[in-house]
Formats: structure tokens, C-alpha cells, sequence
């Protein structure tokens, strides 16, 4: 254990989740859309980084591309996603379905949707651990069903569902929405993924469900180590949930640092805008300031700043390509002004 | 009681599940939602009132049931001197131009085969008196109010986002000229940015048409920046109603109190001692005996499954009421 532990300690410097300059696009009869564009951002090993931003804003689709879920007329243009040392680009889709579902998982925002209606929560279980669980994949042909029976309930019991030997029977409509929202998680969780994506978890679920569904991944993910993308529009489920946060706008990250600095001294417009327009329970006093306008659609969308059109502090300088920039380490923000504040 | 515009009382709404004939002549057993349990509350004039509870707790119901869009099982509701539960429908019909709703779901409550034009006369042609050009002119005047320019007045509500038709939805509502609008979660659907815009329309619209709001939302922060006052319900009832800020800083019922310990705060790493309440609600085909909280309390004592609570005003000021003979606060 003494010898290794070197070895551990620069392993742990190394991110399990590598995104260099992806591009996602979709091509539709208007024109080319770049939903994600020049995505770069790594995990740490047992990290929980927030992705955050309004819909259409490139968050679902990013983690969709690194999944291998994007379909035609959706393409990944350019970019690297590097996890635990591979290329995923690079894999054939044998080997990527070797690895998802299996050492990287993704939970949907909606539930009813993900989960085939037709299946019981069982078959849907088994289906997930008879094809990566590697010590049910491996055992003796007979005692396979058994076996992975047993990790079924196990798994259930894990995520709070009560009688779960009971419920395994069912079909995804007869639980409701929070409990639908633990057998996504329990899928995803089945085969102890190193890395968790989880679209949405809470957003359609009632506050005390949401406290429960968030509980219950804090404490997967301690016991298990996993590390973690939270995506959401939330920056309350972020600030209590996430280490490091990503702010995400019309394709684009605008702005990434750890979740205390975002929360306490955002430096892009964008950014501020989003904890401006955010009710505070804590704060009833604090006037809730919307942000004007709404998304621009990314179709042959101009090279300039994407926030220009609702940005309250707009330069000419704007009109042109922001470079995200660093203004610290672990800190980047995209944008001319913040860049000449941290200047002076 | 001059200051209450509406005024509920007891009201009672209990939906039976359908029963085939053959169930029925084999004696299976009525099995009755009990959506509203006996709610009494008021509403005074050219205030908000905040409705908050999980989903199932009833208070959409509650609202639909005040402007009888689904018909109350027993009670009473008054209406600025009137007594809804006694008029006839058609009378209840013109009634509707005063009191009107703000639905959750902008897709599916507007018409998609209407300009949002004919969506928002509708009302007028319905419930106004006024020259097909007076009527004319009131549209387009809302329409300009809640944010749409004058080229988009033929479009229809597939040309819109889900911000814009919330705006259609207001507008709607408010071209009548009402009292009181139920706003059923009227933000839920919407994105932050968006959310706060329509959280800023609604609060400048009340001050410029006089508005009294019940506004309906399980997003507790939301309901916390617009009312002046907060009901919380749990299975149909009204467990704790008193101001806003009472009841976001001194709750007293212990399901209010788990309900505000699950807001996350936007305050990074304080994560608070949360106090998460198990399981979902219990059914409401079977509702627990006595105090219906009870099966998820963290402080449930024996006494409390046998006997029903009734709302009491908490010593600390007299508009804060509760539900819970266990609470803190003294009772009078």
C-alpha cells in the first residue's frame, strides 16, 4: 500500500473524463445548427462538476455526444473525449458499448421516456446486468439468472424502492415520478460506473422528492467514489450538489470555476444574470432580475459574443469571436470586460 | 369583511372513481379521491396569496373548484358579496370575466388553431359588452402590454416559446378586466431567465390593474418573492397559512418545515442539516386517520393518528395559523 501510494497520488491528477474542442452539430433544412461548439472540460476522479444553462444550450447534447448517443442528422464534427485513457471517437461501436452503460452511465431527465413502457423494471435491470456485470458474465450459464436476479433487488433496495422483490414486477407506469427517477438511477448504477451523468435528475420532481433523489446520489457517490456531471438549470441544485460548475450558453461555455467562486463572484454577464433571475428562499428581500430577450437560435448564428443580444454591458469589441480566457487557475470565463476587470 | 374579495368555506371536493355496473352490483366498495378536505380561507383584496404543497396535495384543485371549473363537492365560495355555489351556470359563466386562471401548461391550454388575436378576444366575445372595435382595441392593448409587437398579433401558438405563450395565457386572462386571477403554476414550465420575466410581468400587471393573486406553485422560492401571504397544504387540506415571511422563517407545522428544508439554497458548500421526508404521499384513495401528516412526521406522537387537527392561530401573531397541536408555537 506504501509503494503505491505515489502512483495513486498522480493518478488522481489525471481526469477520467478528458473534452477537448468538441463540436456537435445538426444539420436541418435551415442551415448547419452548432449546438456545441469548442466544448473543452475534464473530471477529476470522484469530482462532481455542474453543467448549467438554459435549454438550447448545448448541455444535454455535449454529454449526449460523449455517451456516442448523437444520431444523424446530429454529428460530432471535431474534438477528442478522452475517458479513463481511451479516445471514444477513435472506438469501434463494439467497444463503445463496452464501456457505456457499463464504466460511464447516463440518467434522462425524463423518466417515463427513458424507461421502456413495455418492460418490467426487472427485464430492464437484467438487460443492463447480464451484459456488462463482469462476475455474471462470466459465471456458470445456470446460475447466471439467479445471480443477476439477486443484484436486481439488490440494486433497487439500494435506491430506496420499498418491497423491492415485489416491484421488481412492475411496469415503469405504476410507480410515480420520484421513484421512476431511482430506477433510471439504479439502471445506470448497476454495473458501478466510474463516471455518472445525470440529465436533469430533480427537474421535474416535487422539492422533498428532489431532496431525496439528490441525497441519494451524494451518498452513491460518496460510498462508491464515482465521479460525476450534474446537469441542470438549477444553480441552487448545483451550489449545494457540485464541486466545480460549467455555465453553458447557446453552445458555448461562457464560464467554468469552482462552485463557490461562480456563486459568490461570477465574472460573465451571462452568469450573473442567471443568479440575478434565480428566487432565493434565503433571501426574500433580493429583487429577482430577469434576463431580457431569450436564446438565439444557433443557425448560421454570427461570429460574435452569443450573448451579445441580451448582454446589458454590450461593446462593439463584443461583435466579434470571444476567446475563452483564464483569469485564474481552474477559473475561464468568455468574455472582453471580465478579461479587462481582472487586468486592471 | 369588506377587505376579503373571495372568501372560501369548507369546501369539499371528492372525486369517485368509475365503477363498471358489474363492480357495482358486486358490491365493490365507492373508491372516493378526497382531493379538498374542508378548505376554508380568504383572500383580501389586492393581495397575493401563495398556494404551495407537493404534487397531489390539491391545491390546483382548489383552484379550479373556486372558479368551479370542477364542481365542489359541498362548501361555499363568496365572491365579492356573491355566493359562487349558489348561482345558476350561466350566471357563473359572466361571472368568469372577473375571476379568471393562468394555466401551468402553455402548449396545451391554448388553442392551435387560433391566432393568438382569436385566443385572447375569446374572452371578450364571451363575457364583454363592449362594439366588436372597442373589443378589438382591448386586445390589442393587452397584447402590446404583456410583450408582443403588433406583427405578431396573427401568428399562432406553435410560432411562440414556452415564455411567449405563457404571455399569450396572461393575456388572456387579464382582457376581461378581472378581480382575481388563479395563477396555476404559471412559471413552472419555464427556464430561469424566462421564469423571472414572467415573475416581473405578473407583479407590474397587478399593480397596474389592481390584481389580486392566488397563485398556485410547488416552487416555494417563486411563491416566496410574489405573495403576501402562503397556505400550505398536504391531502387536501391547509395545514399552516400566515404571511410570507412567517412562514418561510418561522414555520411551525413540521410538514412546512421539512417542505422548506428541501428548497436548495443558492449558498455554495452550506449545505444544511436537511430533514428529508420518506416516502411519497400516502394515497388519497385511503387517506391516514387523524392528523394526515402523520406516516412521514419525524415528530408523530400516538395521539396523533386518532385525532384531526384543526387550524389554529399560533400566540405569536394572530395571521399565522396551524394545523399541528405539537407545534412550538403556544395555541390561544
Amino acid at each position: 500500500m506504501q509503494v503505491s501510494q505515489p502512483a495513486s497520488a498522480t493518478e488522481r491528477q489525471q481526469p477520467i473524463l478528458s473534452i477537448r474542442g468538441l463540436c456537435t452539430e445538426f444539420a436541418t433544412p435551415a442551415g448547419v445548427l452548432r449546438a456545441v461548439q469548442d466544448l473543452s472540460l475534464d473530471v477529476m476522479p470522484g469530482e462532481c462538476v455542474g453543467i448549467v444553462g438554459e435549454s438550447g444550450s448545448g448541455k444535454s447534447v455535449s454529454f449526449a455526444s460523449v455517451m456516442g448517443l448523437i444520431k444523424p442528422p446530429g454529428r460530432v464534427a471535431a474534438g477528442e473525449i478522452v475517458f479513463a485513457g481511451m479516445d471514444l471517437r477513435k472506438l469501434s461501436t463494439q467497444d463503445m458499448r463496452a464501456v457505456r452503460g457499463k464504466r460511464m452511465a447516463m440518467t434522462m431527465q425524463d423518466a417515463l421516456t427513458a424507461l421502456n413502457p413495455s418492460m418490467t423494471v426487472e427485464q430492464q435491470l437484467l438487460e443492463v446486468i447480464l451484459a456488462h456485470d463482469e462476475d455474471i458474465v462470466q459465471s456458470a450459464r445456470w446460475g447466471k439468472n439467479a445471480k443477476a436476479y439477486k443484484r436486481a433487488v439488490e440494486m433497487l433496495e439500494l435506491v430506496g424502492i420499498p418491497s423491492a422483490a415485489k416491484r421488481l414486477r412492475d411496469y415503469p407506469h405504476q410507480f410515480s415520478g420520484g421513484m421512476r427517477q431511482r430506477i433510471m438511477i439504479a439502471i445506470a448504477l448497476a454495473c458501478k460506473p466510474d463516471l455518472l451523468i445525470a440529465d436533469e435528475p430533480t427537474t421535474a420532481l416535487d422539492v422533498t422528492i428532489q431532496a431525496q433523489v439528490l441525497e441519494l446520489i451524494g451518498s452513491l457517490r460518496r460510498e462508491l467514489g464515482m465521479s460525476m456531471v450534474l446537469i441542470t438549470h438549477d444553480l441552487s441544485v448545483v451550489a449545494e450538489q457540485c464541486d466545480r460548475v460549467v455555465v453553458m450558453y447557446a453552445g458555448q461555455v461562457v464560464e467554468s470555476g469552482p462552485t463557490s467562486e461562480i456563486i459568490g463572484q461570477a465574472l460573465h454577464p451571462y452568469t450573473r444574470g442567471l443568479l440575478a433571475a434565480t428566487p432565493r428562499v434565503e433571501d426574500l428581500a433580493m429583487p429577482v432580475r430577469p434576463i431580457a430577450g431569450t436564446v438565439p437560435s444557433l443557425i448560421n448564428f454570427p461570429r460574435q459574443c452569443h450573448f451579445y443580444s441580451r448582454c446589458q454591458q454590450r461593446a462593439d469589441a463584443c461583435l466579434s469571436e470571444i476567446a475563452l480566457s483564464e483569469p485564474d487557475v481552474w477559473r475561464q470565463v468568455r468574455c472582453i470586460r471580465s478579461e479587462k476587470e481582472r487586468c486592471a | 369583511m369588506t377587505g376579503n374579495l373571495l372568501e372560501v368555506h369548507n369546501l369539499v371536493k371528492h372525486f369517485e372513481r368509475p365503477r363498471s355496473l358489474a363492480r357495482r352490483l358486486l358490491g365493490e366498495p365507492r373508491s372516493v379521491v378526497h382531493a379538498l378536505n374542508g378548505v376554508s380561507l380568504f383572500v383580501r383584496r389586492g393581495e397575493t396569496l401563495g398556494l404551495i404543497g407537493e404534487s397531489g396535495c390539491g391545491k390546483s384543485t382548489l383552484g379550479r373548484a373556486i372558479l368551479r371549473l370542477v364542481e365542489p363537492s359541498s362548501g361555499k365560495t363568496v365572491f365579492d358579496g356573491v355566493d359562487l355555489s349558489q348561482i345558476s351556470p350561466a350566471e357563473m359563466m359572466r361571472m368568469r370575466a372577473r375571476l379568471q386562471i393562468v394555466f401551468q401548461d402553455p402548449y396545451a391550454s391554448l388553442n392551435p388553431r387560433k391566432s393568438i388575436r382569436e385566443i385572447v378576444s375569446l374572452p371578450l366575445k364571451l363575457h364583454g359588452d363592449g362594439s366588436d372595435g372597442e373589443n378589438r382595441k382591448q386586445v390589442e392593448n393587452i397584447l402590446l402590454r404583456v410583450g408582443f409587437r403588433d406583427d405578431q398579433f396573427d401568428l399562432y401558438p406553435h410560432q411562440f416559446s414556452g415564455g411567449q405563450r405563457q404571455r399569450i395565457g396572461i393575456a388572456r386572462a387579464l382582457v376581461s378586466h378581472p378581480q382575481l386571477v388563479i395563477c396555476d403554476e404559471p412559471v413552472s414550465a419555464l427556464d430561469v431567465s424566462i421564469k423571472a420575466q414572467i415573475i416581473e410581468l405578473l407583479a407590474e400587471l397587478k399593480a397596474e390593474f389592481g390584481l389580486t393573486y392566488i397563485f398556485v406553485s410547488h416552487d416555494i422560492a417563486t411563491v416566496g418573492h410574489l405573495a403576501d401571504r402562503i397556505a400550505v397544504m398536504y391531502m387536501g387540506e391547509i395545514v399552516e397559512i400566515g404571511s410570507t415571511h412567517d412562514i418561510i422563517n418561522h414555520p411551525q407545522h413540521p410538514y412546512t418545515k421539512a417542505l422548506l428544508s428541501a428548497v436548495p439554497r443558492l449558498v455554495a458548500g452550506a449545505r444544511q442539516a436537511r430533514q428529508v421526508l420518506a416516502g411519497d404521499l400516502p394515497s388519497p384513495l385511503a387517506p391516514p386517520t387523524g392528523c394526515k401528516f402523520h406516516t412521514r412526521c419525524p415528530k408523530a406522537e400516538p395521539s396523533c393518528v386518532g385525532t384531526t387537527q384543526q387550524l389554529k392561530p399560533v400566540l405569536s401573531g394572530l395571521s399565522q395559523w396551524v394545523a399541528c397541536s405539537l407545534s412550538e408555537g403556544a395555541h390561544v
